[in-house]
């Protein structure tokens, strides 16, 4: 449950810390005090019915929509308060993949993934498109890929792309929107493995909204399910699957859950 | 720590123990790099040590594996040592491949240039094509219609006569009526030295009357409505919403131009109606104020200096200007491409294609009613 998350660790060890956040549209609450903690180099799956405010709890913690109460520290840190400039050093660490992927339709893909390196870094032209390109490459597209534009992409290719631009800075936090919808069994447990990998090998946090039931159970650290504005259960697979709450009861119980096999 | 490597002499060959953060965002990584690249070219058998390594990410890791790359090209040996199990993984995944550029295709600038003006000349060829292919689909579309009038969607028709005429309202009268002062002013001033001040109400009457309202509510239009018609349907055509509405067997330009057109088509004239009487209006007010012309005298004046056939022959121009706003502006929507860029292409032709044939039009309608005499 969300109140036995170990609010007792060392604040360093935790990537994301979220606390009584309310997010609202108009009237209407989405996000009704939540809470929520994200340990440093772990991969979270989050999961919660359509339009309980999994994408919003993603945009709250990115700063992109404005909360009405509560507060969000990303390393320790509450970009709220931050001076712009140190909050871009904060933003720096983060990647993210938008659920449509978000490329800049006027860029082709390779100029779209060097787009972070150009604003902070400075590389060479030839070592940008290096760099690029390996990153093109090992998120599994073609090479030929690159010098396309959004546009001439297919659905799981601009899902490659973006993730291509979010590692782009090999970032310490990696926040995913449905990762793998859209992308062929093959191709998401490709995508699966790429995040494992680069979790293990870089101790990257991974943040992964998803209803991937394959990626939760293959790659998932430790799930947490959202409903009614709030975190309602937390944990790893097998005590999710163990939880007794009807919601998370009927979501890894159901009959899609029924065909899969917890590793 | 910024990135560095040592460089000591071993049994097995030279050893380069590398030190520092190797990572994308450390200072300098690009020009140790590249020094270790150029030892590594040069060497025959070479040790990587990796053990005072603080932190390594893909850029780091493909970097060194470039150079152990260049080291096994050229000699027998090239070793990495001290690496952890996870730096061994990164190094794996971020392999060092070499990528081929493509090269940019160059020709002479006298082709590129032929080639840009032959383009643009088709262009005009492909614009006028694509004109009246459409011209043709809205016609059918509104003999569809009239045939079954009920296919005609009232409410959408309505609701664009709303925001291209009643919203358009202030903006067009204000302007019409500063336009009248402006006339009327400059036609004081300069009639005043022959002392046929009065005159200015001839020359009010007629010219903003016969043409400019007509002409500058059409530019007005052009750039207010034409954009925006665009920029809509450009922006459905972006996100599949047209391919939608095909796959559902209903026809876009039924659904989407008729409405817009024929909302264009009645909104027009009435608004170069308004315009007319705003910019009499403000003849009339500078008229007064500037040039000592009274109301009575004015209105006396204008009775004289224009007959029914001067009003009509500005509005009779509306539905033309209208009708090509709207084409061009559909044609251009329906011509985006993916890209947020095209999108603002295409507003932008369409703006500027519409105004154009505006004034073309206008002078094309002068000929015309000079030759009949009307």
């Amino acid at each position: 449950m969300s109140d036995t998350a170990p609010i007792t660790a060392p604040s360093d060890a935790i990537a994301i810390r979220a606390r009584g956040v309310e997010v609202g549209f108009g009237s209407r609450l989405i996000l009704r005090g939540l809470d929520l903690d994200v340990m440093r180099g772990e991969v979270l799956g989050f999961v919660g019915g359509s339009g309980t405010g999994k994408s919003v709890l993603t945009r709250a913690i990115l700063g992109l929509v404005k909360k009405s109460a509560g507060q969000i520290q990303l390393f320790g840190q509450d970009l709220d308060a931050l001076p712009p400039r140190e909050r871009q050093e904060v933003e720096r660490r983060c990647g993210v993949l938008f659920q449509q992927g978000a490329l800049f339709s006027g860029l082709t893909v390779l100029q779209n993934v060097q787009v972070p390196m150009r604003e902070y870094l400075n590389l060479s032209q030839g070592l940008m498109d290096e760099l690029a390109r390996l990153k093109i490459a090992m998120v599994g597209l073609r090479p030929d890929a690159a010098d396309k534009f959004p546009s001439e992409l297919s659905g799981g290719m601009i899902k490659r792309a973006a993730l291509a631009r979010a590692l782009a800075l090999d970032p310490d936090i990696l926040f995913l929107d449905e990762p793998t919808s859209g992308l062929d069994p093959i191709g998401a447990a490709e995508f699966d493995e790429l995040i494992a990998t680069l979790q293990k090998t870089l101790g990257l946090t991974v943040f992964m909204v998803t209803h991937d039931l394959g990626s939760l159970y293959s790659i998932c650290d430790r799930i947490a399910a959202l409903a009614d504005g709030k975190v309602i259960a937390a944990g790893t697979v097998a005590e999710m699957l163990a939880s007794e709450h009807p919601w998370v009861r009927s979501y890894f119980h159901g009959k899609r859950a029924a065909q899969m096999t917890p590793p | 720590m910024d990135p560095s490597f040592a460089t000591e002499p071993s049994s097995g060959g030279l050893k380069l123990r590398l030190k520092g953060r190797w990572t994308i965002d450390a200072p300098g990584l690009e020009a140790q790099a590249n020094a270790l690249l150029t030892i590594a070219a040069n060497q025959h058998s070479l040790i990587l040590d990796l053990s005072a390594l603080t932190a390594m990410d893909t850029a780091g890791a493909w970097l060194i594996d470039r150079a152990t790359n260049a080291a096994a090209k050229t000699g027998d040996e090239a070793k990495i040592e001290g690496a952890t199990s996870a730096q061994e993984i990164l190094l794996q995944e971020a392999r060092y491949r070499s990528f081929e550029k493509a090269e940019p295709q160059r020709g002479s600038a006298l082709v590129a240039l032929l080639t840009t003006v032959g383009r643009g000349v088709a262009g005009i060829v492909d614009d006028l094509h694509a004109g009246v292919i459409f011209l043709g689909q809205i016609v059918n579309a509104l003999l569809q219609i009239a045939r079954k009038p009920s296919r005609l969607r009232m409410t959408s028709v309505v609701f664009h006569l709303d925001s291209f005429g009643l919203r358009a309202l202030p903006i067009i009268t204000l302007i019409n009526f500063l336009v009248g002062c402006i006339v009327a002013q400059q036609g004081v001033f300069q009639l005043q030295r022959f002392g046929a001040a009065t005159f200015a109400v001839d020359l009010i009457g007629i010219l903003v009357l016969r043409e400019l309202a007509v002409l500058l509510t059409s530019i007005m239009v052009a750039g207010r409505s034409g954009s925006a018609i665009t920029a809509e349907i450009g922006a459905m055509k972006m996100r599949e919403e047209i391919d939608a509405l095909r796959v559902m067997g209903l026809d876009p330009v039924e659904v989407l131009v008729v409405p817009r057109f024929l909302a264009l088509l009645i909104a027009l004239p009435l608004l170069t109606f308004v315009a007319d009487m705003a910019a009499i209006f403000g003849g009339l007010v500078v008229g007064w104020a500037y040039g000592g012309i009274s109301p009575a005298t004015f209105i006396a004046r204008l009775q004289n200096a224009i007959a029914l056939n001067t009003f009509l022959v500005g509005l009779i121009k509306a539905p033309f200007m209208a009708g090509v706003i709207a084409l061009i502006s559909a044609v251009e929507g329906f011509s985006v491409q993916g890209s947020a860029e095209s999108l603002g292409n295409r507003v932008t032709a369409s703006v500027v294609k519409a105004i154009f044939m505006v004034i073309v039009i206008d002078g094309l309608f002068a000929m015309f009613f000079a030759t009949i005499k009307y």
